[in-house]
């Protein structure tokens, strides 16, 4: 026997510990806002594929004083990148709160755990559990998969460590909880249709306490999935952050129809697109009217702007929407 | 069955390039089944394998011999005398006939001739497909008779991700989303709120992760040696 497996085997010792205190929420800034009944504001910052610090500082400056808190992607697209605990960390040294992305794809539980905690020790609060992008697409198409648990698994687990002082595998949290406020993603325009809110719902069940979305244009369609959402009672205790993606020309938005899972892009807006010559422009009004039409839906307590590789035009549509003054404002 | 997918002609010949005398040894069974690894798999390949040597002038004798199983010591045994008349065995069975025939010829050479890919189901004529990732503790019950584990990219047990799209997984087109398949199959069944209970993490030491598994039968040790169906 080894000398770890010995000591398993060892009788516990008779002392009662006492778990560590509850952790008492709000826990981060995005937390408080929505808890106070503030429209929050996220983005998205995807680190670099190398050290180029400086990539990370600028977008910082970009988002600073425009959005409450912003997305770091976890190896999106299974690209390797700088990683999201490691950039949200210095997200977090400079003022910029981050939404800690972490997907299942490159973790077993015993990683997602340990990462958790090391990421919570760093000052990192908002966690985002995913599936994550297959391995196949990205830069690392040969890697094996982990998928030791699911993004809904994954909330479980974190919700356990944070609510029960408790692992996966039934030990204890030992000294402090981490206190996270958990997130996941929703795509209300996915397939298999039957199953878009039960899926939100095993969510919430799961731990989940805010949402963000796959990218909005259908806002019928997203009308009726908050509807259905609010009809199963889900939207007492989540708060839905509706993704918005500023369009740059017709060509990206039927490229995306046809290519993006999830993503529904009705006729009008096409056309919309087609018919200024200015697409940027056009694209950031959709962007705009799309907020201020989302902020009438009940349950939607924020928006979630994914501006990808173009983190400039944030500031842009959060002024035009009418949301942030900006920096020092 | 066992699905298998004998390896590239160019390669099998490079595997075999530095032996004088090689058998090529078959499986009645699941390979034979798929056409992959049968008496008469066995029988083209070693024809080609002469063929080849012949045309580059190379000196090659080539034997051929398929059992029933080459998962059982009992049909291995059928094969003592040619293996004993060659530098090394090409077999074209599963990797489990492949290993089993190295157990059994401890100082023979034991190539391996086929790939092994998955366990699975004839589609059509010439058409299979994995069904089964044999985890140790199936869960159909609970997902409608359609494995999440074999059937999803991500063997995610809560499924769908992002990415299913008009019924496909987002790996590619030509291929079914698990769970798409689940939620279909759930509804069928009139049992979609079996898709609203969360199936906690798995305990995976029933599969690979818990090491070279194994099954003992006590009940049908103490009846002794019993005899390969
Ligand atoms: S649940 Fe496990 S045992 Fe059942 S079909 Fe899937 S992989 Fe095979
Ligand atoms: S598309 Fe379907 S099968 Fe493919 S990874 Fe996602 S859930 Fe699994």
């Amino acid at each position: 026997m080894t000398e770890a497996a010995a000591a398993k085997k060892a009788p516990k010792p008779a002392a009662e510990k006492t778990p560590p205190p509850p952790v008492v929420g709000p826990v981060s800034g995005l937390e408080k806002l929505i808890q106070s009944g503030g429209f929050a504001v996220t983005a998205e910052l995807g680190p670099p594929k190398g050290l180029d610090l400086e990539a990370i500082h600028k977008k910082v400056g970009i988002l600073k004083g425009w959005v409450d808190a912003a997305n770091v992607t976890d190896n999106q697209t299974a690209v390797v990148r700088v990683s999201s605990i490691a950039t949200a960390a210095i997200m977090v040294q400079q003022g910029l709160e981050p939404v800690m992305q972490m997907v299942a794809r490159d973790r077993n539980r015993i990683a997602i755990q340990s990462d958790m905690l090391g990421a919570t020790a760093l000052g990192i609060r908002n966690v985002l559990c995913l599936s994550g992008d297959h391995q196949t697409f990205g830069s690392e198409p040969g890697a094996a998969n982990v998928y030791d648990v699911d993004s809904i698994q994954m909330l479980g687990i974190l919700k356990g460590m944070r609510d029960d002082a408790k692992f996966a595998g039934g030990t204890d949290v030992e000294g402090g909880r981490p206190p996270l406020f958990l997130g996941a993603a929703w795509s209300p325009d996915a397939d298999p249709a039957e199953v878009r809110t039960l899926r939100l719902a095993k969510k919430v069940r799961a731990g989940a306490q805010f949402v963000q979305t796959q990218c909005i244009f259908d806002l019928a369609q997203f009308k009726l999935e908050m509807k259905k959402a609010g009809d199963m009672g889900l939207l007492d205790k989540l708060a839905v952050l509706p993704g918005i993606i500023p369009l740059k020309s017709a060509g990206m938005a039927k490229f995306m129809r046809k290519n993006v899972a999830g993503i529904s892009i009705p006729e009008d807006v096409v056309k919309r697109m087609e018919g200024n010559k200015d697409g940027k422009e056009e694209g950031t009004k959709i962007a705009v009217e799309t907020i201020q039409a989302v902020r009438e839906i009940p349950g939607v307590r924020g928006v979630h702007i994914m501006a990808i590789e173009w983190e400039s035009k944030v500031a842009d549509i959060v002024s035009r929407a009418g949301l942030k003054k900006g920096p020092g404002a | 069955m066992i699905v298998g997918e004998q390896k590239p002609f160019e390669q099998i010949v490079k595997l075999i390039e530095r032996y004088r005398r090689v058998l090529v040894a078959g499986c009645g069974t699941c390979v034979s089944v798929c056409f992959a690894g049968g008496e008469k798999e066995a029988g083209i390949l070693a024809s080609m394998l002469r063929l080849e040597a012949q045309k580059n002038g190379r000196p090659l004798e080539v034997l051929e011999q398929t059992v029933k199983r080459q998962c059982d010591m009992e049909f291995l045994e059928e094969m003592t005398t040619k293996v004993g008349q060659v530098d090394a065995v090409l077999s074209i069975a599963c990797g489990c006939g492949i290993q089993f025939m190295a157990e059994r010829f401890q100082d023979k050479i034991i190539l391996p001739g086929l790939n092994t890919k998955f366990i699975g189901v004839t589609l059509e004529q010439g058409e299979w497909a994995e069904r089964c990732a044999m985890c140790g503790d199936c869960i159909l019950d609970r997902t409608g008779g359609v494995c999440p584990v074999a059937r999803c990219a991500k063997r995610l047990h809560n499924g769908p991700c992002g990415g299913s799209s008009g019924g496909k997984c987002e790996v590619g087109k030509d291929r079914d989303c698990g769970w798409a398949l689940i939620v279909q199959r759930l509804q069928k069944l009139g049992e979609l709120e079996r898709y609203a209970e969360i199936i906690p993490p798995r305990n995976w030491t029933t599969s690979r992760d818990g090491g070279q598994r194994k099954v003992v039968r006590e009940d049908l040790k103490e009846q002794g040696r019993i005899e390969p169906r």
